[in-house]
């Protein structure tokens, strides 16, 4: 899933400056499950921002609701239509896709967001997460026992480790373990070392910005 | 200013500090009548929006007071309930609200004098903070 982060309060209290009426919009999807943008984070939101706004005695509405995924078109229009002309700006809690998903969507409609997105993750424990995927668009995990050097080497190298590394670590950072390192104790682990013997890889980079076009889902013109 | 007798909200655990509540009033122990008790059946229940919510709704001070460390019927509770002290008191520095109008305290059922103590401490240092500064300007 997106792991993201709610900016720092001055940032969207900065951004929200000019407006009265706000709709802070979460989603149900990654964000809920992060603790960052969901209907529980959207709800702390807009009561620190109507706290602040009587701190300095100024008129505030907040509207609260939250898309189911707010990447999906389909997901943002009811919610948003729903409360047409009842808000000035929508103040997004969901990642920079959600949000540009809503910008589209409503191209008349200023979108505001109050979340960095950081990485796609997965959790350690609650309230602890990894950067686990980069999204290169040519995975090769099942050649490196489900360990993504591109994402954890801190060089994305592709065909073993570099020099760098001691006492299984990565010489960026002493908390940093080395992935080659796991790679390789993993497929030991699994009796599968001879993968590493496999022919050089040569990876098929993505151009960004990135297209997936699926002709059998597209929409027909009935004819 | 000088007459200022603040609203506090105080989330009590239903297994240790109401119960120490009820205790300090068998006792006949004096505490400010300032507090306003709000039962929880663990302190792990309470979460961020429903401090914020006493906040907001005009409380100049919220305490959670929950079951001695080690001692929670619920295992982690007021280890919770501790964190999300912590974590509403940092937003709170971020809208620039003093954070100490938020404390959490741990208590057991038999300590009704502590309870009462509780009360007046947190009385006296949100008398010293003065009204909340929501309830400054709509004032």
């Amino acid at each position: 899933m997106l792991i993201a982060e709610r900016k720092p309060m001055e940032e969207i209290l900065e951004m929200i400056e000019d407006f009265e009426r706000i709709l802070v919009l979460g989603c149900k999807g990654c964000v809920t499950v992060c603790c960052a943008g969901g209907p529980r984070e959207v709800k702390t939101l807009s009561t620190l921002i109507r706290m602040d706004r009587k701190q300095k005695g100024r008129k505030v509405i907040t509207l609260e609701d939250s898309t189911e995924l707010q990447c999906e078109p389909e997901s943002i229009k009811p919610v948003l239509e729903k409360m047409a002309n009842q808000y000035d700006v929508v103040l997004s809690m969901a990642c920079g896709a959600g949000v540009q998903a809503v910008a589209k969507l409503f191209p008349d409609q200023l979108v505001l967001p109050s979340l960095n997105t950081n990485f796609t993750g997965i959790a350690e424990e609650h309230g602890v997460w990894t950067e686990a995927c980069l999204a290169c668009g040519d995975c090769i995990l099942g050649r490196t026992a489900g360990i993504c050097p591109v994402t954890r080497c801190a060089k994305s190298l592709l065909n073993g480790p570099c020099g760098g590394a001691s006492e299984g670590k990565c010489e960026v950072s002493k908390d940093q373990p080395c992935a080659w390192q796991e790679i390789y104790h993993a497929l030991k682990r699994l009796n599968m070392l001879h993968y590493l013997k496999q022919k050089p890889q040569v990876k098929d980079w993505p151009v960004h910005p990135g297209r997936v076009v699926r002709e059998d889902l597209r929409e027909v013109e009935a004819t | 200013m000088d007459n200022f007798e603040p609203l506090i909200a105080v989330f009590s655990c239903h297994y240790c500090s109401y119960a120490a509540a009820d205790l300090a009033g068998s006792l006949r122990i004096q505490y400010p009548p300032n507090i306003r008790i709000i039962k929880v059946p663990c302190t792990g229940r309470v979460s961020v929006n429903h401090i914020l919510m006493a906040i907001e709704s005009g409380s100049d001070g919220v305490y959670v007071a929950g079951c001695l460390k080690g001692t929670c019927h619920f295992i982690r509770g007021n280890y919770k309930a501790e964190k999300r002290v912590q974590y509403v008191r940092d937003l709170l520095s971020e809208i620039n609200i003093e954070p100490e109008r938020v404390q959490m305290y741990f208590m057991s059922a038999a300590e009704g004098n502590k309870f009462a103590e509780v009360a007046r401490e947190m009385t006296e240092a949100v008398k010293k903070m003065g009204p909340s500064p929501l309830n400054k300007s709509s004032s």
